[in-house]
């Protein structure tokens, strides 16, 4: 980590926030896409909106950027009140999905679109440009059209002319998605290393959980115009805060079960002593989330805990990685898909119709209220 | 967590909020509102004042219905509209079958491709030339003196028949266009489905054929039929004392002062226009929706028999195309049709010099470059307000209604409507009134809709967020608008200014209200020429229109390539 990086990492701990959004509700005719959204953002850090399409991330963000109104609510950048302002008297940049880059101006045009306006002057201009094009990693490209370039290099160049002005908050909508999948992901680490480098404020929509996890320092879950949960990739993916956040982001296995009071519940035969969402009843009807590497296959001991002797129905073969679903009487006949990478499918010999003998991370599993009462 | 979700009982604030105007949204929204304005000016209110004129006496008091009533009872009135109605149904029944024919031949055969485009060529000659020049060429063959008199036994072609060969001429590139489009929509796949269940030609035609070109058929029958009933040329020329709609207007007006009456016979002249124009509106959404349809291209395969006799349909049809522009051209540089065929230039200086209309080609020309320069510009500033900013929802969706809305108004009752809104004492606009402005304005509004249909193609095809990008880059809206969007439409904006000066080229039924002797038009002068019994020179006047119209379209098929390769290098694809 270069110092830069550090600096910032070293502020976000106790500055202000870099933006501070507070009940923000949108109501469109017929429904509403956002419902007392708030949550605040650290200065340089890169936040992700994440979720399905229709959740409302696309909407908050283009309120952020002064392209749709809020029906209600406030937003505060760097203790400046912004919720009424047009987006022309805002400060950040933006880069779209399909770029927006001006196709009749050069690169260099481009890039330097907003630094014009700014009264700069044409050598200052010049300077900044080659500045940003060797940032984004292209030069020589200066002279080109958009045209000439392909999808990644455009979208490195959308990207240079968002930071062109300084701005200090960076919007990503849907960066990466118009993009193929290769060009994808060599883009998501550019991009971030860009993020780090400049240390700008960043805060990118996506759908893609993959992206997200791999480029965020924090993710924003968000379902149906509310936020679901706030936190860390690991913090979300090891401990969700809802259902909906457990099945979104990895799989996961749901299985039926009671609570037994306290931490305890049972499924089947097992019983486990887990991580709860809430307190539940004894006997009450509870849904158990395991993820499917959550099991202990190798040097399996007399006393390892949740020990299972399972029945191999069905093998998925995904690459390097194996799905094997398995079967087990003490969970009373409920199947579990578990992963395996190629190399244990080899070494434990786990075939269909062949048993295995694994044991469950109990500690790992997240209890809800039954799936079926979910909305 | 605690930092990161603030207190989630944040107060809803109680009164609405609205956005700050900034500098670009207040630009954005005045320029709305002239443009809005523009259109409410000479399109709307216009048409106000005829319905208001309808329902008034001469001396301004209301009386109701009282003027539909007596044209109603009035039998001679009447039958106009009938001849109308009937005369338009026989041109839909020749003119659309005729297209289809053709439009197949150049769309579903494997005829060799420079054929097919100079058949394109021939056949949108019409287009070029005032509705005018089909009826004095069928008079020259035709009527008293005419070469193939003897064809038609003792019939005269003056009256029903003239007038409706000349309008199958006028109409039909209008629709050998719609329905190429149509039929070039084909499924490929739906064919192959077909051949593979062993279906015969014929029934692929009947099943697969006709149905898929169903709205592109009742499109050009609309756009026929609306043609024809508001056509004035053709019936003025060559349809002798038999009376039609548009003629009655114009002889109510001109003729007989009767403002009231004209405005009854305008008001029913909008009727099957309107009615078209909303068959045509929800007709032409289909068709868009059949084009975003994932679909495999049809590709002709060669039937030889077919194939020969389609093309030689086609060459009958451009040949007859071709005798008439012909004979125009030909009755200009002769003495006298048919007894002195010595070759002469007199009738062009007689009317470029000679004749007290000497004005009307250079007034033309004039009128119809400030129509191109100050069309295109309206035409692309509203479509691009309407398309590209986002406040004044409401009014932002009635603008464009009033845009595509125009075409259904004739021009004869723009005209009229003109003649009562501009000519009253007490409109503070009454100095337009008999203007070259006044002229430019009608053809503008006049031929708005497709112009507007252009530009909102174009601008819809480039990036929804140049607008937001450049706010974010705080770059004001119309920088923007010159650097990136105008350039990029500029193909377009010169389509749209070479088709405002064609059509008000040759346009007659919007001036023909509004012209003064100053400000007459050419199309005014033939009609003018022609009653006079000056032929030639009438005949003269056509083939200036023609073929000014053709030199502007071949200058600007130049012009723009030159043009594109010096502005629009980027347009070039990725090299390698």
């Amino acid at each position: 980590m270069d110092m830069t990086a550090t600096r910032f990492v070293a502020e976000a701990m106790n500055a202000t926030p870099a933006l501070e959004i507070t009940g923000i509700h949108k109501n469109f005719e017929t429904f509403s896409a956002l419902r007392d959204v708030n949550l605040s953002v650290r200065p340089g850090e890169m936040l992700c909106f994440l979720g399905p399409s229709g959740c409302g991330k696309t909407t908050l963000l283009r309120i952020i950027a002064g392209l749709e109104t809020q029906s209600s609510g406030r937003i505060v950048q760097h203790g400046r009140d912004i919720s009424w302002l047009p987006a022309d008297k805002r400060d950040y940049g933006i880069v779209f999905q399909s770029y927006a880059l001006f196709p009749n101006l050069s690169i260099a045009d481009n890039v330097g679109y907003g630094l014009v306006n700014g009264k700069m002057r044409k050598a200052e201009v010049r300077a900044r440009v080659a500045e940003l094009l060797t940032l984004v990693g292209l030069p020589t490209s200066g002279a080109k059209y958009p045209s000439q370039l392909s999808g990644g290099q455009q979208q490195r160049v959308a990207l240079a002319r968002a930071l062109a002005t300084h701005p200090g908050l960076l919007l990503l909508d849907e960066p990466l998605s118009a993009l193929d999948a290769l060009e994808r992901i060599r883009l998501r680490s550019e991009i971030r290393r860009l993020q780090k480098q400049v240390g700008i404020t960043t805060i990118m929509v996506t759908h893609d959980q993959e992206e997200a996890l791999s480029m965020a320092d924090r993710i924003v879950v968000m379902n149906h115009g509310v936020i679901e949960q706030v936190g860390t990739p690991l913090e979300i993916y090891e401990r969700p805060a809802t259902p909906f956040v457990a099945d979104f982001i990895g799989k996961v296995n749901v299985l039926r079960g009671q609570a037994l009071g306290g931490k305890r519940f049972r499924v089947g035969d097992m019983e486990f002593e887990c991580e709860a969402s809430g307190s539940f009843a004894p006997g009450q009807e509870v849904s158990l989330y395991l993820r499917p590497e959550d099991r202990v296959a190798e040097h399996l001991g007399p006393d390892t805990p949740h020990r299972l002797d399972a029945l191999v129905t069905k093998v998925e073969f995904l690459g390097s990685m194996c799905i094997a679903e398995v079967t087990a009487g003490a969970l009373h006949g409920q199947s579990l898909g578990l992963h395996f990478s190629l190399n244990q499918m080899h070494d434990l010999d786990i075939r269909e119709g062949q048993r295995i003998d694994i044991a469950l991370r109990a500690q790992r599993i997240r209890v809800f209220p039954p799936k079926a009462a979910q909305s | 967590m605690s930092a990161t979700l603030a207190s989630a009982g944040a107060p809803v604030f109680g009164r609405a909020q609205r956005m700050r105007w900034s500098r670009d949204d207040l630009i954005a929204r005045a320029m709305l509102l002239v443009v809005m304005g523009l259109l409410l000016t000479f399109l709307i209110a216009p048409l106000f004042s005829i319905l208001v004129s309808a329902v008034q006496d001469k001396q301004g008091r209301f009386v109701g219905l009282a003027h539909f009533a007596t044209y109603f009872q009035t039998p001679s009135l009447l039958r106009a509209a009938w001849n109308s109605v009937w005369v338009a149904s026989a041109v839909v029944l020749i003119s659309v079958p005729t297209a289809f024919v053709c439009a197949y031949a150049l769309t579903r055969t494997s005829l060799p491709a420079p054929f097919k485009a100079t058949v394109r060529l021939i056949a949108l000659i019409p287009l070029l030339a005032p509705s005018l020049l089909s009826a004095i060429s069928f008079v020259q063959w035709f009527g008293n003196q005419g070469a193939l008199k003897f064809l038609l036994g003792g019939a005269s072609i003056y009256g029903a028949p003239g007038i409706i060969v000349s309008e199958v001429y006028n109409t039909f590139p209008h629709a050998l266009m719609i329905l190429v489009t149509a039929l070039s929509l084909a499924d490929g796949r739906l064919y192959e489905a077909a051949t593979a269940l062993r279906t015969p030609g014929w029934r692929q035609f009947l099943t697969v054929t006709l149905p898929s070109c169903k709205y592109g058929l009742i499109s050009a029958c609309t756009v026929v039929f609306t043609y024809v009933v508001s056509d004035f040329g053709a019936p003025k020329v060559i349809g002798g004392n038999f009376n039609v709609l548009s003629v009655d207007v114009y002889k109510q007006v001109v003729g007989q002062l009767n403002f009231s009456m004209g405005a009854v016979v305008g008001m029913l002249l909008l009727v099957p226009s309107i009615v078209s124009f909303a068959i045509d509106y929800t007709v032409r959404r289909k068709i868009k929706a059949q084009l975003t349809a994932r679909s495999v291209p049809y590709v002709p395969r060669p039937r030889r028999v077919a194939d020969t006799l389609l093309a030689l349909f086609c060459v009958l049809v451009c040949g007859i195309l071709l005798a008439i522009v012909g004979m125009a051209l030909f009755t200009s540089v002769i003495q006298l049709w048919p007894y002195d065929l010595q070759f002469t230039l007199h009738h062009y200086r007689y009317v470029l010099f000679e004749s007290d209309m000497a004005a009307a080609y250079t007034n033309s020309l004039q009128v119809a470059l400030y129509t191109a320069v100050f069309g295109s510009l309206t035409v692309f500033v509203g479509a691009y307000l309407i398309e590209k900013t986002r406040n004044l929802g409401w009014m932002r969706r009635s603008m464009h209604l009033m845009a595509v809305l125009s075409m259904a108004v004739p021009g004869l009752v723009l005209g009229l409507g003109y003649v009562m809104f501009f000519n009253h004492p007490a409109n503070p606009l009454n100095s337009l009134y008999q203007t070259m402005t006044i002229l430019v304005v009608s053809m503008i509004v006049h031929y708005y809709t497709s112009s507007h249909l252009t530009a909102v193609t174009a601008l819809q095809q480039i990036d929804n967020e140049f607008e937001a990008v450049s706010a974010s880059l705080k770059v004001p809206l119309f920088k923007t608008f010159v650097r990136v969007t105008m350039p990029v439409c500029l193909p377009a904006i010169l389509e749209i200014g070479r088709y405002f000066f064609v059509v008000s080229m040759a346009s007659l039924s919007c001036a023909i209200f509004l012209y003064t002797p100053e400000t007459i038009l050419a199309s005014v002068a033939i009609m003018h020429l022609d009653q006079a019994g000056d032929v030639g020179p009438a005949a003269a006047m056509a083939s200036l229109i023609v073929l000014t119209s053709v030199s502007v379209s071949i200058l600007y098929s130049l012009g723009t390539r030159v043009l594109l390769a010096r502005t629009q290098a980027w347009r070039r694809p990725r090299r390698g």
